[in-house]
């Protein structure tokens, strides 16, 4: 059987210049999916806005003052799900303790994360001594 | 950030000459409100039919503009969204918040 499992390793500077980049690869795999059968257009919005989101974290998260520092970003797609994993050596944060967002209050900040939860069918945040990791999956069904 | 601006009838319009809003450019967006605020512009509306692409930090410079137009006694609108666009309008209930219209025209006229 022909495999069509595509890994991508994707390094960018530290920087928010590079959200663009890396959310129109998340919107080009949607489009390579042809065994998708499900909106590929909103799938391609989805990947592209749960890629900026988790990188903005990792930006903000990350040891700022290294201006050097890089995200490396994992990307897999597999024959029924997408996995995403975002590396950051910054303090990390737990997950679970990052609250929905309460609709009745308009705040400015705090929708990244509900966002990534609401789009993805599976999210976990692990601290690791040798870096943090966003992990995230999507199925393809 | 790509932005231009432009007075029509009582309604200064900023259209977002960028196919996306997010963490690298939205506070551009952000200052840019509320510098017209303080500047005594009432009546703010942001055509976003260039825009297809909005992350957190996006819907967050637009709820900012929003509170910045509450404490200045003023409107800020939004137009021309396009479909992927309204959906995150939707799923963070911002849909309910902000007043939005199909073109800024109509915007304009209501």
């Amino acid at each position: 059987m022909e495999n069509r499992n595509i890994e991508l390793d994707i390094k960018v500077p530290n920087h928010t210049k590079y959200l663009s980049l890396v959310g129109r690869i998340g919107e080009d795999i949607a489009k390579e999916i042809d065994r998708y059968l499900g909106d590929r257009e909103s799938l391609a919005y989805q990947l592209n806005l749960v890629l900026t989101e988790a990188m903005t974290n990792a930006i903000k998260y990350a040891a700022q003052e290294n201006s050097d520092e890089i995200v490396h970003i994992l990307i897999h797609v597999g024959e029924h799900e997408v996995q995403i994993k975002i590396y950051d050596c910054g303090q990390g944060f737990d997950i679970n303790d990052i609250p929905a967002p309460d609709f009745e209050k308009l705040e400015d900040r705090g929708r990244g994360i509900f966002l990534i939860k609401s789009l993805m069918d599976s999210v976990q945040y692990v601290k690791r001594k040798e870096g943090n990791v966003l992990e995230m999956v999507k199925k393809l069904h | 950030m790509n932005l231009s601006i432009e007075q029509i009838q009582d309604t200064t319009v900023i259209n977002i000459n960028e196919e996306r809003l997010d963490a690298h450019n939205s506070s551009d967006l952000k200052l840019e409100v509320q510098r017209l605020y303080e500047s005594g512009k009432k009546n703010l509306l942001i055509d976003m039919k260039d825009v297809r692409f909005i992350d957190s930090s996006g819907l967050g410079a637009l709820v900012s503009g929003f509170k910045n137009a509450t404490s200045n006694q003023g409107t800020l609108k939004l137009s021309s969204l396009q479909p992927q666009v309204k959906s995150m309008f939707e799923l963070t209930r911002l849909h309910r918040v902000f007043e939005i219209f199909a073109s800024a025209a109509d915007a304009v006229k209501s």
